[in-house]
């Protein structure tokens, strides 16, 4: 591997004056899985690898019903699968973070991470943006919040400004009527990047019938993972149906523009939008409706 | 040259200090630098289980994990698995079941599988199955595989068999 120094660092302090002191060539390490590949491979060039592990706010995991969940950016997946009440307030989170590796990778890859690596396909992105999701950042002016939707900007690219990096997310306490699930389409059962992706959102009213608000966001078709907004204004106040869901599908289905390449067709990851957008819903409803 | 860092971790329940760089893999330095070399190089990124080591009570790929960051943690190798007293039922069970053919994938695999059954002594196959999908043979062994880990499970109870100690070289004195 490429020679680099290496500081496990201690607090937000120390990581803010690393990267504003020699940002272009620094890289936060939290659990390597995509890193030490990357490093190895030559495919990113670093001078030095900030540990962020060993600081208590990026290993923050806690949920209480005002603030929401606390995620902190190092939680390896393992703990979040296996957080009682994670999986009982956020089980379409649980979906995505469930299916990022096995046992080796989830034991060390963490949602922030995830998100950090800004890939089209990551699983996490598309439930952490129909969960509201908010990345607090932590740089030279401060802290700042941005949904995760705005996020990525870029295949790899982030809003990250120079000495910035992710320190949480910040996900909502889900209101009463609240569902959600993701799904992606793999060729094999297990352990792949997904060809397409789709998370989905519902609020529904008092009447389990109407739903009052809907978000709905795709992976691996579009060059960022793609948040959807027009296909939640047209459920917002509708009446839950078959023609109802088919259309969100087909309005997701018309947002995506995919491209051709080693796992998947254009058209292909076309007709995955509509078909996953429309299990995702479902999904989401009956959830809502529990 | 990065400056070459000092690491102290606890090995195999024995404390250990070695001297490595920061673009270092644990993998690396278990194998080159403390001639641990029970634990497999394979792809070296992170998708075929070779390497698994556990790390604090959790498995990782130590290929993907950085030597420096073993600093003040608890690393169990394939080498200690065993005890002078005897095979752990899992090496057992590898071996009445003929579990593998050329062996690369196979610390990974009872690595793997003890960080399993440390949790859950009593697993399902479905669950055998899930745990061990980031450990690849290429050798078509996984049904061996797994009905070795659910025999391995079942008999974690049994008393080790004083017929098969092993001596502290690894070899198992029956067999010598």
């Amino acid at each position: 591997m490429q020679e680099f120094d290496y500081v496990p660092a201690k607090s937000i302090a120390e990581v803010v004056s690393l990267l504003s002191n020699d940002g272009d060539q620094s890289r936060i390490l939290s659990g390597g899985t995509d890193l030490l590949v990357q490093l190895r491979e030559g495919r990113r060039k670093v001078k030095l690898v900030i540990d962020i592990k060993n600081i208590p706010e990026v290993n923050e995991l806690s949920y209480n019903s005002d603030d929401g969940l606390h995620l902190g950016a190092a939680v390896p997946c393992y703990r979040v699968c296996l957080d009682e009440v994670v999986n009982r307030v956020f089980p379409g989170l649980v979906d995505a973070i469930s299916l990022i590796g096995g046992t080796q990778i989830q034991g060390r890859a963490s949602v922030g991470g995830n998100l950090c690596n800004a890939s089209p396909a990551a699983d996490t992105i598309p439930a952490l943006i129909v969960h509201q999701a908010t990345c607090l950042i932590a740089g030279p002016a401060g802290t700042r919040q941005v949904p995760v939707e705005n996020f990525c900007t870029a295949p790899g690219q982030t809003v990250l400004q120079k000495g910035e990096f992710l320190v949480s997310l910040l996900v909502p306490p889900p209101p009463p009527q609240f569902g959600a699930h993701y799904l992606r389409f793999i060729p094999r059962n297990e352990m792949d990047i997904a060809v397409a992706g789709a998370g989905a959102s519902v609020v529904l009213a008092e009447d389990l019938m109407t739903i009052s608000s809907a978000r709905i966001a795709l992976a691996a078709v579009a060059p960022t993972p793609l948040f959807v907004i027009e296909a939640g204004e047209y459920l917002a106040g509708r009446k839950v149906s078959p023609e109802v869901i088919e259309e969100a599908a087909r309005i997701a289905q018309a947002a995506a523009r995919p491209i051709t390449d080693m796992r998947g067709t254009v058209a292909q990851r076309k007709q995955l939008s509509l078909v996953l957008t429309r299990r995702a819903l479902q999904k989401a409803i009956e959830r809502a409706k529990m | 040259m990065a400056k070459k860092v000092l690491v102290q971790a606890c090995i195999n329940s024995e404390s250990v200090e070695f001297l490595c760089e920061p673009r270092q893999s644990l993998l690396e330095v278990l194998r080159e630098t403390l001639g641990l070399t029970g634990t497999k190089e394979a792809c070296n990124n992170g998708n075929c289980g070779a390497c698994n080591v556990i790390l604090d009570g959790v498995l990782v790929n130590s290929c993907l994990v950085l030597a420096v960051e073993a600093e003040g943690r608890e690393i169990t190798t394939i080498e200690g698995i065993a005890t002078p007293a005897g095979l752990h039922p899992l090496q057992e069970e590898f071996l009445n079941h003929a579990a593998l053919q050329c062996g690369v994938c196979t610390p990974g695999f009872i690595v793997s599988a003890k960080a399993l059954l440390d949790q859950n002594p009593h697993p399902s196959e479905g669950e055998v199955r899930r745990w061990l999908a980031g450990n690849l043979c290429r050798c078509t062994g996984y049904d061996k595989i797994v009905r070795a880990v659910l025999a391995a499970a079942d008999s974690a109870d049994r008393p080790i068999r004083p017929d098969r100690p092993i001596r502290m070289d690894g070899k198992v004195n029956a067999e010598v």
